[in-house]
């Protein structure tokens, strides 16, 4: 009887049918139906009329998508240093089964439930000009306060503050499992031999959670290649386009000026780029079995 | 020999002082929002002539009452609360079934179809955002509850999860149903789904959450005021701000928006964790 169970039958993928109906209408088609509009001259009203690779073209030769591309590279490139090297030292330091760790855990981990609107209403009035809670400070200070949000150079600085603070939750529970997964035999050796706590971190702890922190880091890449909604409320962008993501770029193109086409095809490229960074991910978790 | 204590690995990694600047950092962290809770409970007025009156009494609950008889924003939160539940029903169902399906029956292509389901996890929302839009402008059913809930459907992440889940079950106990020719169906409604609850638990607090807090998708698809989800409905009040107007009205909404997921974390935090976490940590 359990034979007849096993066999193959059609009738059993009627179980996968239902979701497979929403998979397939919701993210194949979409997906291929982008690639497709970004193949066309498209706009409010549909009227799609194929003109090859032209919206890649003028994407690739806009200023703003120039920009746009910059602030999102430096702002992964500091984001993701911080998030992992903070996510780690708060996973060395609070990789204990007291009370008080396990408190701060839940507390760091809790700004992660927030929604973007949230966060960045807290962090829009944090950052209120003159009577924000970082111009008080930088008055007891005796400096003189900065529009944080208004200001080239430090809007973007903030829009990664308020990330960072949102964010570093899932980075620090990550490292934590993998620093629980550390045999302790490895550490009764090194006690053993009386090794020091920097050795001990250095040769034991951090190499055998080497592949966890480069998940976490690629994991980091591909959402903060993602940043939006922080950048559109807090800055929508600004001043003058310094603090404009790839996304909001999209955003703008596809659904402010309905320049559909040519949003799909700066979707595509920004798809292109986050796949290439899963792909990485994908090749580091594949050797983490082998290793 | 001490105590073997001494050797645990938490011993070699974390030490007193590391712990006492996570603990600082934990209050920097914490100041923002004990800032924003300062601020909700200050009168607007007060607030206008300086924010250091944060620092002095009085303090009065009338920026949350203003909330409660604003029915826009508790229009917002019916919104947002209808939205999310509808999903993540959705989402167990659809997941449940086919995370059964994956894990546990042979069907022609099933590993094809597996691993096509598994390449989904890797399309980011916004290579598929415009395609969809205009599809929902096609069936015009942008405004509306369901065109808020569908594409959330579609995630593949449940399905990982829930196949993952039904593989942990030992088979002995569907084989112990087969004996008594136990139909399929109801091997896997009586069985195995009351074996998934706390599963399902950790898959439903985590796509509620992210109903909850979506963005984008309700940012273009519920585009009038009254089919604004709470998360769109408070981002569109932020207009105006550089003056400190209303600012103890603003600090209680984001207070009362995010009443609701803190409550679900702290009863549920072990189950957000596993999922955000996709089950690496336990």
């Amino acid at each position: 009887m359990a034979e007849s169970y096993r066999r193959s039958r059609w009738s059993n993928a009627l179980f996968v049918a239902p979701y497979l109906v929403v998979f397939f209408a919701l993210l194949v088609f979409p997906l291929f139906w982008g690639m497709w509009l970004s193949l066309n001259k498209v706009d409010l009203f549909g009227g799609g009329q194929f003109i090859g690779l032209r919206n890649y073209a003028r994407v690739l030769s806009d200023p703003v998508f120039h920009q746009a591309v910059r602030n999102t590279v430096v702002f992964v490139a500091v984001s993701v240093p911080t998030l992992v090297g903070l996510g780690l030292f708060l996973a060395l330091a609070l990789n204990k089964t007291t009370r008080g760790s396990s408190f701060l855990r839940g507390l760091y981990f809790s700004s992660s439930i927030l929604s973007v609107t949230i966060v960045t209403l807290i962090w829009r009035i944090v950052f209120i000009p003159n009577d924000g809670l970082m111009a008080l400070i930088f008055n007891v200070l005796g400096l003189e306060p900065i529009g944080f949000l208004s200001t080239k150079g430090w809007s973007l600085f903030s829009v990664g503050v308020a990330t960072v603070w949102w964010c570093i939750g899932l980075p620090m529970m990550l490292l934590l499992a993998a620093l629980q997964q550390i045999p302790a035999d490895l550490y009764e050796a090194a006690a053993l031999d009386n090794a020091g706590k920097w050795r001990v971190l250095t040769r034991i702890t951090l190499p055998s959670i080497k592949p966890t922190i480069m998940l976490v880091a690629v994991i980091q890449i591909v959402m903060q290649f993602q940043l939006f909604g922080q950048a559109l409320i807090m800055t929508n962008g600004g001043p003058a386009g310094s603090s404009r993501p790839i996304v909001m770029y999209i955003y703008e193109t596809a659904f402010i000026r309905w320049d559909v086409g040519m949003g799909a095809a700066a979707s595509e490229l920004l798809f292109v780029i986050i796949l290439c960074a899963a792909m990485f991910q994908y090749w580091i978790s594949s050797r983490k079995e082998v290793a | 020999m001490a105590d073997r204590s001494a050797f645990s690995p938490e011993n070699l990694t974390a030490n007193r002082t590391l712990f006492w600047i996570a603990a600082v950092l934990a209050a920097l962290m914490l100041a923002p929002v004990l800032w924003i809770l300062g601020l909700s409970l200050k009168n607007n007025q007060d607030l206008m002539h300086g924010t250091d009156a944060v620092f002095r009494a009085p303090y009065t609950l009338k920026n949350y009452a203003d909330i409660l008889v604003n029915s826009q924003v508790f229009g917002w939160f019916l919104n947002s609360l209808i939205v999310a539940t509808g999903q993540t029903l959705g989402v167990l169902t659809l997941c449940s079934l086919a995370g059964y399906a994956f894990a546990r029956l042979e069907f022609p292509f099933r590993r094809a179809i597996f691993i096509i389901v598994l390449f989904g996890l890797a399309v980011p929302e916004q290579a598929v955002i415009i395609a969809r839009h205009q599809m929902f402008n096609w069936v015009g059913l942008h405004n509306t509850h369901i065109a808020l809930m569908l594409p959330g459907m579609s995630s593949a992440f449940g399905v990982f999860l829930m196949t993952q889940f039904f593989n942990a079950i030992p088979k002995e106990i569907d084989e112990a149903a087969m004996l008594d020719n136990t139909s399929q169906f109801r091997i896997f409604w009586k069985v195995l789904l009351p074996l998934t609850l706390p599963a399902q638990a950790t898959l439903g607090i985590f796509t509620f959450l992210l109903a909850w807090n979506d963005y984008w998708w309700p940012l273009i698809s519920a585009t009038k005021k009254e089919m604004y989800t709470l998360t769109i409905g408070i981002a569109s009040t932020q207009t105006n701000f550089a003056q400190s107007e209303g600012l103890g009205f603003l600090s209680a909404q984001a207070i009362f928006a995010s009443l609701p997921v803190v409550i679900v974390y702290i009863f549920f935090q072990r189950h957000i964790v596993t999922a955000v976490s996709g089950g690496a940590v336990k």
